[in-house]
């Protein structure tokens, strides 16, 4: 089923970051490079080209993102698809990545952007399973909030 | 709608508890006797936890002749997980780790 644009959401983070966007660029599309801040991956910087990022698999989640590279704009512009794998393919998180490098005066603006979050998905199964994962960090921090 | 996220925060609050929790949900199903044997904490106290943790429906029981068996039921997260503020926190970390690796490369 196709979802009217207004039926996503987008999450932004920005960073200013004291180094020129071409150093930037380097970490953002260098297999293992990207392997040490983000994860194990096959990405090459080729539109078209299928990658996988490969998190520790655990019951339930593969572990495995099917990943499609969609736009490469040397030291400006990276974009590509962020999407659930295997057999939560279908029903799963479908997102799109994208990275913009903007040169300031100290060195670099760096945006990314995942759009096309979609409010059902936030009840799947995998998403379960992982977000316990991701959850267990921030769990003190909320329980304290809850008082 | 607070009350289902309340009682599954609180339940997982206790590190004794969430790691009960999170050993179900890694190994799979488990006895109490099993669970016991690694939660450094007597078998009352391993069962006084499943007892929370089944009430906030975290965990499943069954009885199979003199034991009665534990498994996690990861869904019962659902009312936490919103993908959005995952991703968020899990982006800002590896923001983290990028400059930490900026700080290293050379220019």
């Amino acid at each position: 089923m196709t979802q009217p644009a207004a039926a996503t959401r987008s999450l932004v983070i920005e960073r200013e970051m004291p180094h020129p966007p071409e150093k930037i660029w380097r970490a953002l599309t260098q297999g293992p490079l990207i392997e040490e801040w983000l994860m194990k991956n096959d990405f090459q910087p080729v539109v078209g080209h299928r990658f996988n990022f490969r998190a520790t698999p655990m019951p339930h989640w593969n572990g495995v993102t099917d990943c499609q590279v969609l736009v490469v704009e040397p030291n400006k512009r990276l974009s590509y698809s962020w999407n659930a794998s295997g057999e939560e393919a279908a029903k799963g998180l479908k997102t799109v990545v994208t990275w913009t490098l903007t040169p300031t005066k100290g060195g670099t603006h760096v945006r990314m952007e995942q759009s096309g979050f979609r409010p059902e998905e936030e009840a799947n199964y995998q998403g379960a399973s992982y977000g316990w994962q991701q959850f267990v960090g921030g769990l003190e921090r909320v329980v304290a909030g809850l008082k | 709608m607070r009350a289902v996220p309340d009682r599954l925060f609180k339940s997982l609050a206790d590190p004794t508890r969430r790691a009960i929790f999170e050993r179900l949900a890694r190994d799979g199903e488990q006895t109490v006797r099993a669970l016991t044997d690694r939660a450094g904490v007597s078998q009352p106290a391993v069962s006084k936890h499943l007892a929370v943790l089944k009430l906030a429906g975290l965990v499943r029981d069954r009885r199979e002749g003199r034991e009665t068996h534990y498994s996690a039921r990861p869904q019962a997260l659902k009312p936490l997980i919103d993908w959005m503020s995952l991703y968020a926190a899990f982006w800002r970390e590896r923001f983290d780790r990028l400059e930490t690796l900026l700080n290293r490369m050379d220019q």
